[in-house]
């Protein structure tokens, strides 16, 4: 076994586990922080994967933004942290055991009976350039990506709007 | 086979050394790189480790003589030794953990933040050969792992089962994320002259320093780094002589030290940061023979970086933390976006054919104009605030802009998104017709 795949495999064993203690944990901010685990893990397999940019972008913005927005959602929340929250599982924990094997033993039997294609050796050095290029390429995804740049610009204003204190409060 | 030994290049040469004896004792291939990077990886994380050993001497050192004192001169030559006593009387102070504490999270944050800090100099180019992971998104890494540093402190703050704490926490974490805004911005604007992401494709493209063509660009860098570290006069979060401290009001002995290890290597990284992104790095005289320069050049525009950012610290005040959120988002914040749109379309106008030192003076002339009409704003505004207290009117109202009444704010909504929605419609009309 080479050191990659070593690498791999402890990457690997560390996601799925802290995975399944973000939900298996009782106190909010260990889950939290447990999820911070999962994602870092992921961001890891990128890099193995030679996607760099990826896992770049994984950290920025899931542990960056989302999981310090999660924290601090928690934080502020009165009562949520509290240890007394009452059972893990409601009446229906039969029927998400059931998918998640379902959908477990489905994901086995595709990947086990997939003839997967090895990958075209290409040079991966200049990828992000490639990326760059076909985000404001008309033929590629340019509509998409100015679409998402015109939500972003309604849900910032949205948001000023929101937090705006208006003329009765002064 | 032995590799050849080479003055002008003696890093790879002692990476190929090891991979060589390591080959003798007839390791695997894979294995050998393995541990060559470990050993490279082990060199670099101990270099930023004991730094700060030496930058709080010279820090100490350098307050003392602005402020007319003689600074630590007890232990060793010049005081030398002060840091190692420091350390030691660190590592022997009582360890304490708060009762109620969280401990795992409690011991993980100070170790987290200094693993932050060190995690940014994988990318940072010493010299030409010499750079941990010469990666292609070098600059988006360097911002990646900072981000940690933000989740260290929430959790040193939070695990410590103290309101003052978490609130010291809550007030770091707020300027640390509203100071990257600026600070990305800044960002792109090496990564725009440069055409990479890359820290040594960076350095390489500096042929013209880029502190040259984007003197703004490197101005808000500078600030917002120094933001990002804490460091006067934005160090209103543990303000020594206001509070007792901020978030690691909990921590003793060496997890304190930790927290302050880190803020000292972060001070030295963000100046490193600055010399390789705006000061040309490792870039210098015979540095095309010798390689090995590099490593001194760098270092030199470090210290220089580092003692500047000093230098600012023993000069101004303390900002409070109403200035704080006024000089980000009221100052630069739009200095930075309207310097980056400036920038990109001053560069872009620039015929490609034009040798590099024309480029930098005309961008260079654009900057001037931006600082000058932002000077000119700036004054402005001052002089309003000037006549508003002469007349007694209400400050906040002088201060406010206008108020909006939510229709108001509706039209603007309605206006951004048709403006918009033309701009992506034009655009895709003209590129569909030149393609």
């Amino acid at each position: 076994m080479t050191a990659m795949q070593i690498l791999f495999l402890g990457v690997g064993i560390a996601a799925v586990l802290s995975a399944m203690l973000v939900v298996t944990v009782r106190n909010l901010i260990h889950a939290a922080l447990w999820l911070v685990v999962t994602l870092f893990s992921v961001a890891i397999t990128f890099v193995l994967l030679d996607a760099g940019f990826l896992a770049t972008v994984q950290v920025v913005l899931y542990i960056g933004a989302i999981a310090i927005l999660i924290i601090f959602g928690i934080m502020l929340t009165r009562r949520v942290m509290m240890s007394d929250v009452g059972p893990q599982v409601n009446a229906s924990w039969w029927l998400g055991a059931l998918l998640s094997i379902l959908l477990f033993a489905t994901v086995t039997w595709v990947v086990l009976q997939m003839d997967w294609p090895s990958l075209p050796t290409t040079d991966l050095s200049m990828t992000l350039n490639e990326l760059g290029h076909s985000l404001v390429d008309p033929d590629k995804y340019v509509l998409p990506f100015e679409l998402a740049s015109i939500m972003l610009i309604v849900a910032l204003i949205g948001a000023i709007a929101i937090a705006w204190p208006g003329k009765e409060s002064q | 086979m032995m590799p050849q030994f080479d003055v002008g290049n003696i890093g790879a040469y002692l990476y190929e050394l090891i991979g060589w004896s390591l080959s003798l004792l007839g390791i695997q291939a894979s294995m050998i790189t393995f541990i060559q990077k470990l050993v490279g990886g082990l060199v670099l994380v101990n270099f930023v480790l004991l730094t700060p050993i030496f930058t709080i001497w010279l820090e100490r050192k350098f307050l003392a003589r602005f402020q007319d004192r003689l600074g630590p001169n007890r232990v060793g030559p010049y005081g030398l030794f002060q840091s190692f006593a420091d350390v030691v009387k660190l590592i022997t102070k009582e360890d304490i953990t708060p009762a109620g504490a969280d401990k795992v999270v409690y011991n993980i944050g100070p170790v987290l933040s200094v693993v932050s800090v060190i995690g940014i100099w994988t990318v940072i180019p010493f010299a030409s050969t010499m750079v941990g992971a010469n990666i292609n998104v070098g600059i988006l890494y360097s911002v990646a792992i900072g981000a940690l540093g933000t989740l260290a402190i929430m959790m040193g703050g939070w695990s410590s089962n103290n309101k003052y704490a978490l609130l010291g926490a809550f007030r770091t974490a707020a300027q640390l994320v509203s100071y990257e805004v600026p600070l990305i911005v800044a960002l792109l604007v090496p990564t725009m002259l440069a055409g990479s992401m890359g820290m040594n494709d960076i350095v390489e493209a500096q042929s013209v320093w880029f502190i040259i063509s984007a003197p703004i660009a490197a101005l808000v860098f500078l600030v917002a780094s120094i933001a990002e570290v804490g460091r006067t006069p934005f160090d209103l979060l543990e303000a020594e002589s206001e509070i007792v401290a901020g978030f690691h009001i909990e921590y003793s002995g060496m997890k304190f030290g930790l927290w302050m290890l880190g803020e000292f290597a972060h001070a030295f990284t963000i100046s490193a940061l600055t010399a390789v992104l705006f000061l040309g790095g490792w870039r210098g005289p015979l540095v095309d023979q010798f390689p090995i320069l590099g490593i001194f050049y760098f270092l030199a525009k470090t210290y220089f970086v580092y003692l500047f950012t000093l230098w600012i610290r023993v000069t101004l005040p303390r900002i409070r933390i109403d200035q704080m959120n006024d000089l980000n988002w009221k100052f630069l914040v739009p200095l930075s976006l309207a310097m980056l749109v400036m920038m990109s379309v001053v560069y872009k106008a620039v015929p490609s054919g034009v040798s590099e030192a024309i480029r930098s003076l005309v961008l260079f002339s654009a900057n001037l104009a931006l600082i000058v009409a932002s000077l000119g704003l700036l004054a402005r505004a001052s002089r309003k605030l000037q006549v508003a207290e002469q007349v007694n009117i209400d400050m906040s109202r002088a201060r406010a802009p206008a108020n909006l009444s939510a229709l108001q704010i509706l039209l603007l909504a309605l206006g951004a998104v048709a403006f918009l929605a033309i701009f992506v419609i034009a655009t895709q009309l003209v590129l569909g017709l030149t393609t």
